[in-house]
């Protein structure tokens, strides 16, 4: 196939795999733990075949199930590409955002195994019950603190305060970091990853006069000090943000008081 | 079935919804109401910016963005919301940053601002840089500081809770709003939310397209609730295609793109843009830059085995300028169509993305019975309502600003309606409505499948109600529509359980993208003339005599035999300051 090439630019391979014409369907199986209290306490493993373009996404996968095959198949999404944090689920093993993991990218000559995230109570198939993920964030207080008068035009803040805290204000809140967390599988009270991340977010802030507070609430037992370092987190997140890293900052904030 | 009583009910908890609530909140109790937890509303998934002339970077005005929302619009904006807008926007960026919104700074500290599409000084003589923004993050860091503004305030939510139905109660020969069903994900449950006053913040409904920019749920709920109750829609004809969605995919890369220098290019490599808009070329307004680029592939110059698509080029542009502006487009490509954006050109094409028309407001957010009669009771903000700023086409970055300058005045009205007034009696057996709705498709054994019906809906309004438009290709649309109305009423599906039942809901759903699907094609095809986003080839020239007017679409049901139609009425444009002017860009 040649296509005319832009002037001053050849045409790369990649650009002539992503503009190739019909798709070629594959068959493959996903493996997916179904579990309704309705009808069983158990939850069991579903294997569904279904054909599919490999450059199509596990979310289009789970919708043709649900679409096609099974209406009862239950899962949360909304956006499909990455920006809503709806579908965060084991995916093989790890996890994943269904809508930004592609068939061609894990493996589909094997059985592709899908579960809800570990961690948080099971509701029915891959949607788990959310509400205390979203209350430890709400008590790391994740907002702006500000003391005295409010200032008449913006505030002012460097590019470079600015840059400072950008990587954790990426969090989409999908929970893919806490539920990969050990500790937080086996300790209820730890406020987990995304908590932190967000807690982190206002500390670095330079507009932010509430890191005092916050970093009080992080020292508690049940805060940051819970942190085994061991890297799931930042592996999981589907927004690249490295989670590590600012669990350690904000340690280091707590140590020195400076941040 | 549980019956709530709150001050303010709020419909939606996306940009609009959420800027509300922080309002409402202070002045009244208020309950949110949303079917989606409120930071996976589609407002995060807006990229490009947030209009304000903050003049932070060169000189700028709110006349001068009043003046090009109204030109944008092709002269159907109403221009004392415009000029609301325009001069309001500066407070609303203002406010945003004071609750902590990370914008991108100048080096001076202030908040940066970039180019957009339409957005011109002195009233069309370049481009101006009037979008304040976070990377191309804007949409997701003002969800999020919304959000944290919601925590901080306390606003009480109902997470995952469908509102389905409202309901008005005729008092003293006037209908009002009473309150709103909603139906609870988690149980199944009916709950009855008995209110002073409602807001709908519930947004678009890009859906009823197959290549869109929109979330699976932007059903367009909220408008379709208030439709079926006999209140109008607003010129529902007008929808935007953005011309850069990722081809076949139709997520969108942002015209931040092209505002930071990115160019759009045919196969032969050349700019095409230049020929369709000399002065403002790849940033001319979107429906010209959609036009522009279904003509290139239609006459033989689009890209690819099929020639079906154009290319967005950034290979020009420092790879730290991508990293730094850019960095999640540029992902987007990489992980959905496997290419560097740094040393390739990206595959699009235009995307369904926003809808101009919706729930008819005033500059109060107060929905209207007709042209004229407040619904007492009942608000409506962001992409669900039609004030309209937009008119015939929006300008981009003015919807996130929309929803933050009607989200607050119709939250601050709202809450001081509710405390000015009682609450209006329920109709008997307020849950009839919904109960009937969602027991009939959980009993019925009918053969017809939601996704079928679905994907030929979406088929049918991509092939003949988009970017071009003629008398056939939209009858064809009506008759269509109608036929899938008539299947739908043997649809049927197969979770009957009460948890949890996504099925059932994208069922329901169904049922509201077909009511608005076939109020777009119905308004489109007695809109005989091309402004905007509506685009018809058989009348290919704006016609002021007959056109310069808004839609009012409304349900009629004939009592004697139960039968539905549309019947169309119109409402004047408010001019203000402007006289409509040949758009040239
Ligand atoms: C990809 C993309 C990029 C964009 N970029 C920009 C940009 O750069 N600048 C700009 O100005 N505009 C942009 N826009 C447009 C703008 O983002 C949207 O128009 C705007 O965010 C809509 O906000 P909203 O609050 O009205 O609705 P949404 O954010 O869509 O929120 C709707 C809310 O209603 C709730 N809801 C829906 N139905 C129901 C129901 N039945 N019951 C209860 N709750 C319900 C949902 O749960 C959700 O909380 C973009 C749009 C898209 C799609
Ligand atoms: S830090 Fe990453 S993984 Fe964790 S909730 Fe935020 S986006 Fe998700
Ligand atoms: S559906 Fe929104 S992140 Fe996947």
């Amino acid at each position: 196939m040649s296509t005319p090439t832009l002037q001053g630019h050849g045409h790369s391979s990649a650009l002539d795999a992503a503009e190739a014409g019909a798709a070629h369907l594959i068959t493959v199986t996903l493996r997916v733990r179904r579990f309704n209290p309705e009808v069983s306490a158990d939850a069991e493993w579903v294997d569904y075949r279904i054909p599919i373009d490999p450059k199509e996404r596990v979310l289009d996968a789970l919708h043709k199930v649900k679409w096609e095959i099974d209406g009862t198949l239950t899962f949360r999404r909304s956006c499909a590409h990455g920006v809503c944090g709806s579908d965060a689920m084991r995916i093989n093993g790890r996890n994943r955002l269904a809508c930004k993991t592609l068939i061609k990218d894990i493996n589909p000559e094997k059985p592709i195994t899908i579960e809800p995230i570990k961690g948080l109570t099971v509701l029915k198939d891959l949607v788990v019950d959310m509400d205390p993920f979203f209350q430890a964030y709400r008590d790391v207080m994740p907002f702006l603190i500000t003391k005295g008068n409010e200032p008449t035009r913006e505030r002012l803040q460097s590019a470079e305060d600015r840059a400072r805290f950008d990587d954790t204000t990426k969090c989409i809140l999908c929970a893919a970091c806490t539920s990969s967390c050990p500790v937080y599988w086996n300790d209820g009270q730890y406020f987990g990853p995304a908590a932190i991340v967000n807690a982190h977010r206002f500390i670095f802030d330079s507009r932010d006069e509430g890191g005092e507070q916050r970093l009080e609430i992080l020292n508690d037992k049940d805060g940051v000090w819970r942190c085994r370092t061991t890297f799931n987190c930042t592996d999981a997140c589907p927004r690249g943000i490295e989670v590590t890293k600012a669990i350690a900052e904000v340690k280091r904030a707590l140590i020195t008081r400076r941040y | 079935m549980q019956i709530h009583k709150y001050d303010t009910v709020i419909v939606g908890a996306g940009g609009a919804g959420m800027r509300a609530a922080i309002e409402a909140t202070k002045r009244s109790r208020t309950a949110v109401l949303t079917k989606l937890y409120p930071t996976r509303s589609h407002t995060g998934a807006a990229q490009g910016g947030m209009a304000a002339a903050l003049a932070n970077v060169e000189e700028d005005n709110w006349e001068w963005h009043t003046f090009d929302t109204i030109k944008g619009g092709d002269y159907l904006v109403d221009q004392d919301a415009a000029e609301i807008l325009a001069k309001e926007a500066i407070d609303a960026v203002l406010d945003l940053e004071k609750m902590g919104l990370p914008f991108n700074r100048t080096p001076e500290g202030r908040i940066d601002q970039r180019r957009f599409g339409g957005h011109t000084r002195n009233h069309g003589e370049a481009a101006v840089r009037r979008a304040c923004y976070a990377a191309d993050r804007t949409g997701h860091m003002i969800l999020q500081t919304l959000y944290q503004n919601c925590v901080k305030e306390g606003v009480e939510f109902f997470n995952e809770f469908y509102v389905l139905d409202q309901l008005l109660t005729e008092v003293d020969g006037v209908k009002r709003s009473a309150g709103v069903v909603a139906y609870e994900l988690a149980t199944g449950e009916i709950h009855v939310f008995q209110a002073k006053a409602v807001i709908y913040a519930s947004g678009g409904t890009g859906k009823f397209f197959k290549v869109t920019s929109n979330a699976h749920t932007l059903t367009g709920d909220g408008q379709a609730a208030v439709y079926r109750r006999g209140l109008p829609l607003e010129d529902m004809e007008f929808f935007q295609f953005h011309p850069t969605g990722i081809w076949r995919m139709g997520i969108l890369l942002t015209e931040g793109a092209r505002g930071e220098g990115g160019i759009l290019r045919n196969k032969d490599g050349e700019r095409f843009m230049e020929k369709y808009a000399p002065v403002m070329k790849d940033l001319a307004s979107r429906d010209v830059v959609s036009r522009a680029i279904y003509t290139e592939i239609r006459e033989g110059r689009g890209c690819g085995p099929e020639g079906d698509h154009v290319y967005l080029d950034l290979t020009h542009l420092p790879p730290e300028q991508l990293d730094a502006k850019l960095p999640d487009i540029t992902e987007f490509a990489r992980t959905y169509l496997g290419i560097e954006p740094y040393t390739d050109p990206i595959p699009i094409q235009p995307t369904a993305h926003y809808a101009m028309g919706g729930i008819p407001t005033n500059v109060q957010g107060e929905v209207l019975a007709d042209n004229t009669t407040v619904v007492p009771g009942l608000y409506a903000a962001g992409e669900v309502a039609c004030v309209s700023v937009h008119g015939a086409n929006r300008l981009g970055t003015n919807s996130l600003l929309d929803i933050n300058v009607f989200g607050r005045r119709s939250g601050i009205a709202a809450a001081e309606y509710a405390h000015a007034h009682d609450f209006v009696p329920l109709p008997d057996n307020p849950a009839e409505l919904v109960v009937s709705q969602v027991e009939r498709l959980r009993e019925s054994t009918g053969t017809e499948r939601v996704a079928d019906l679905r994907r030929e809906l979406q088929e049918c309004m991509d092939a003949n109600v988009m970017v071009f438009r003629t008398e056939q290709t939209i009858k064809t649309a009506v008759e269509k529509i109608g036929e899938l109305r008539e299947r739908y009423r043997n649809v049927s599906v197969q979770d009957k359980g009460r948890r949890f039942n996504t099925d059932l809901l994208e069922a329901v759903e169904l049922g509201n993208l077909l009511d608005l699907a076939e109020v777009m094609a119905v308004s489109a095809l007695a809109r005989k003339e091309s402004r905007g986003g509506h685009y018809r080839e058989d009348y290919p020239n704006r016609d002021d005599v007959n056109f310069m007017r808004h839609t009012m679409a409304y349900r009629e049901v004939d009592e004697a035999t139960g039968a539905e139609s549309i019947r169309l009425d119109y409402k004047p444009v408010v001019q203000t300051r402007y006289q409509p002017m040949e758009r040239k860009y």
